[in-house]
C-alpha cells in the first residue's frame, strides 16, 4: 500500500470528525425508530397529509423557481449588464439570512394589508396560514439553488455553438430550447431537485408565515413540543427519508448523467 | 458579391477600424493576420454575430447590416467546429434543413448526399465526441454547406488539425470550393494555408486591413514592413509540380525547373529560404540538385548582411555576409551560380 505522508493523515483525521459528526446522528435517528411505530405513523392521516403537503408545496415552489430562475440564470451567464453584481447578490441573500427573518420579511409584504398581499387578496389569494403562504416561503428560501446551478450549466455551453445554430436558421429563443437548454439540462435538473429538497425542509419561514396548514417540519416541531422526543422521531425519520431519496437521485444524476463532451 | 464599407465596431479593449473589402462571387478570400489582429471578430461581424457601430455590409447587392444572423444566409465554421454534442453527425448536418422545415424525405436525401461528398457517410449515427478532428471538421463543413449559404465563413478551420490531416483537408477544401462554386472567406494566421487556398488575400493588423491583393502581389510586393515580416518569405515562385522519379518532384515555373523531395502534384507555390542558397562565382561540383546561373539585378545593404537579387529566370534572393560579399567582388550584372538542395525546397 502507498505510504501516506503525515499531512494527509492529519487532514484525514480532522476531516473525518466532520464527516462522522454529520453521519452518526442521521444513522442514529433512523436506527432508533421502531419499524412498527413508523408503519402506524404512515397510517396516521395527520402525518401523511403533512408529508404530502410539504412535497406538493415544495414542488409548486420549485416549478415557479424554474420558470423565473432559468431565464434569469441564462441572462446572468450570457450578458454583462450594469448592476449585474447587485442582481447576483440579491439572488443569494436568502441563503445568508435567518429563515425566521425570511418569515418576517414575507409576512410584512404578504399580509392582507402588505404591498403584495393587498392586491393579491383582491383576486382571492391569501397567504397567512394558507397554502400560498407556504409556497412563497419555500420559494424565497430555495430559489437560489435553481438560479445558481442553472447558471453554471449555461456557462458551460459555448456561446459560439448558439451562434452557429443561429447562422443555420434557428431563431434565438428556439436555439435556447433546442441547443442550450438540452446541454445545460443536467445542471438545471440538479438545481431543481436541490431546490425541491430544501423547500421540503423549510421550517423557519413557514412557522411565521403559515403555521397552518401543517407541513411536515411543523408537525415534527409540534409533536416534539407537545409530546416529547419519542413522538417526534417517527415523523422525522419519514421526512428525512423523503429528503434523502431526493438527494440520492441528485447524486446519481450527477455521476451518471451522460455528458456529451466527455467519455 | 460581398461588399464591406467602413465597418467599425468598438469593444473597448479592441476595435475593428474602418474595414473596406470587396469580395467577388465565387472567390476564395483569405484574411491573414497574426493572432489578436481581429480577424475572427471581423468574420463574426460579417456573419452578424455582433452588431456594427457604423458601416455597411452588402451581400449580393442587399444591405444586410441589420439583418439578424439567422436570416443572413451565411455558413459559419469555427476553429473548434462547434458541433452540437447532443446530436449525431446526421442530425448536425440536417439541422439547417430542419430549421427551414424541409420535407423529411428531402432532408435525408440531401444529408446523405452531402455526407457522401465529404466521405463521412459511415459516421452518420456517431456523436461528435467520438470523431477525429478531421471528421469533425468535415461534419462542420457539411453542416454549413447544406444550407447553400451565400458565403461560407471559416475561422481558422484547419489549425486544430495535425499536419497530415490538414494537408488533406486543404486540398479537399479547394475542391469543395470549385464543386459548390461558393464564395468563401477563410481566416487564418498560417500563410501556407493562405497561399495554397486563396484567390486573394487581405492582410489584417490591429483591426485594420493593411493590404489586399492576389497571392503573388502580397508576397512579392508587401506594402509595408509589417506585411513583409508577417508573410516572412523571400523566395516564392509559382509553378506546376509533377513526379520526376521516386522521392523527387520537379516544379516547372515555365522559366526554370526546380526539384524538391516533397511529394506533390499540380499547381503549387515554392519557397526557398535565402540562407539555404549557396552562391559562387564559378560552377562547382556539389550534391545540390538545383543549380542555376544568373545575373545580379539588385544589391541591398542591410548592414552585416547583404541581400542580393539574382535573376536565374525567376528572381531569387540570397543573403551574404558582408565579408563574403567583399571577397567575391560582386556587382550588379555579375554572373553567379546559385545552388540549393532539393530538401531545402518547400512546395505547397
Amino acid at each position: 500500500m502507498r505510504k501516506l505522508d503525515y499531512t494527509t493523515i492529519f487532514f484525514i483525521l480532522m476531516g473525518s470528525f466532520l464527516f462522522f459528526f454529520v453521519l452518526i446522528p442521521i444513522v442514529n435517528l433512523i436506527v432508533s425508530a421502531n419499524p412498527e411505530v413508523l408503519l402506524s405513523n404512515l397510517q396516521d392521516q395527520e402525518v401523511v397529509s403533512a408529508l404530502f403537503l410539504s412535497i406538493y408545496c415544495a414542488l409548486a415552489a420549485t416549478i415557479i423557481a424554474l420558470l423565473c430562475g432559468v431565464p434569469l440564470a441564462y441572462l446572468l451567464a450570457r450578458d454583462d449588464f450594469w448592476g449585474k453584481g447587485f442582481v447576483e447578490s440579491v439572488i443569494d441573500v436568502p441563503l445568508v439570512i435567518p429563515h425566521t427573518v425570511t418569515g418576517i420579511i414575507l409576512l410584512l409584504v404578504f399580509n392582507p394589508g402588505g404591498i403584495f398581499g393587498a392586491p393579491l387578496s383582491h383576486i382571492g389569494l391569501t397567504f397567512n396560514d394558507a397554502i400560498p403562504g407556504i409556497i412563497v416561503a419555500m420559494l424565497f428560501a430555495s430559489s437560489p439553488f435553481v438560479v445558481n446551478s442553472s447558471r453554471e450549466g449555461f456557462e458551460s455551453v459555448d456561446p459560439r455553438m448558439e451562434k452557429v445554430a443561429r447562422t443555420l436558421g434557428s431563431g434565438s429563443l428556439k436555439t435556447f430550447f433546442i441547443i442550450t437548454l438540452p446541454l445545460a439540462l443536467r445542471n438545471v435538473v440538479v438545481g431543481s431537485i436541490m431546490c425541491w429538497a430544501r423547500a421540503i425542509s423549510e421550517f423557519g419561514a413557514i412557522v411565521i408565515l403559515a403555521y397552518y396548514p401543517t407541513t411536515a417540519p411543523i408537525l415534527i416541531y409540534r409533536r416534539f413540543v407537545d409530546f416529547g422526543l419519542t413522538e417526534s422521531i417517527p415523523v422525522a425519520v419519514l421526512l428525512i427519508s423523503v429528503c434523502l431519496i431526493l438527494f440520492l437521485i441528485v447524486r446519481l444524476l450527477i455521476s451518471g448523467w451522460k455528458t456529451y463532451d466527455k467519455d | 458579391m460581398i461588399k464591406i464599407e467602413n465597418l467599425c465596431r468598438d469593444w473597448n479593449e479592441f476595435q475593428i477600424d474602418h474595414v473596406n473589402l470587396d469580395i467577388k462571387t465565387g472567390e476564395y478570400f483569405v484574411i491573414l493576420g497574426p493572432s489578436g489582429s481581429g480577424k475572427t471578430l471581423l468574420l463574426e461581424l460579417i456573419a452578424g454575430i455582433w452588431q456594427v457601430d457604423s458601416g455597411d455590409i452588402y451581400m449580393d447587392g442587399e444591405n444586410v447590416t441589420w439583418t439578424p444572423l439567422e436570416k443572413r444566409g451565411v455558413g459559419f465554421v469555427y476553429q473548434n467546429y462547434m458541433l452540437f454534442p447532443h446530436k449525431t453527425v446526421f442530425e448536425n448536418i440536417a439541422f439547417g434543413l430542419n430549421m427551414r422545415k424541409v420535407d423529411k424525405k428531402e432532408v435525408k436525401e440531401r444529408v446523405d448526399n452531402m455526407m457522401k461528398l465529404l466521405s463521412i457517410d459511415h459516421l452518420a449515427h456517431r456523436l461528435p465526441r467520438t470523431l477525429s478532428g478531421g471528421e469533425q471538421q468535415r461534419t462542420a463543413l457539411a453542416r454549413a454547406l447544406i444550407i447553400n449559404p451565400r458565403v461560407l465563413l471559416m475561422d481558422e478551420p484547419l489549425s486544430a488539425l495535425d499536419r497530415k490531416t490538414r494537408d488533406g483537408l486543404t486540398h479537399e477544401m479547394k475542391e469543395l470550393h470549385q464543386k459548390f462554386n461558393i464564395t468563401m472567406i477563410h481566416v487564418t494566421h498560417n500563410f501556407d494555408e493562405a497561399l495554397s487556398l486563396a484567390d486573394r488575400i487581405a492582410i489584417m493588423k490591429e483591426g485594420k486591413i493593411s493590404q489586399v491583393g492576389d497571392t503573388t502581389e502580397i508576397f512579392r510586393h508587401p506594402k509595408d514592413k509589417f506585411v513583409a515580416d508577417f508573410v516572412g518569405v523571400e523566395n516564392i515562385i509559382k509553378g506546376v509540380a509533377s513526379k520526376y522519379r521516386e522521392k523527387l518532384t520537379v516544379i516547372d515555373t515555365e522559366n526554370i525547373s526546380i526539384y524538391t523531395t516533397e511529394q506533390i502534384v499540380g499547381p503549387v507555390h515554392v519557397t526557398v529560404r535565402p540562407e539555404d542558397i549557396i552562391l559562387s562565382n564559378k560552377k562547382v561540383e556539389t550534391s545540390a540538385r538545383n543549380v542555376f546561373e544568373g545575373k545580379i539585378t539588385e544589391i541591398s545593404d542591410n548592414g552585416a548582411i547583404i541581400k542580393l537579387t539574382i535573376d536565374v529566370g525567376e528572381p531569387i534572393i540570397v543573403f551574404l555576409t558582408r565579408q563574403s560579399f567583399i571577397d567575391m567582388e560582386l556587382n550588379i550584372g555579375s554572373h553567379v551560380w546559385t545552388y540549393f538542395k532539393a530538401t531545402a525546397v518547400h512546395a505547397f
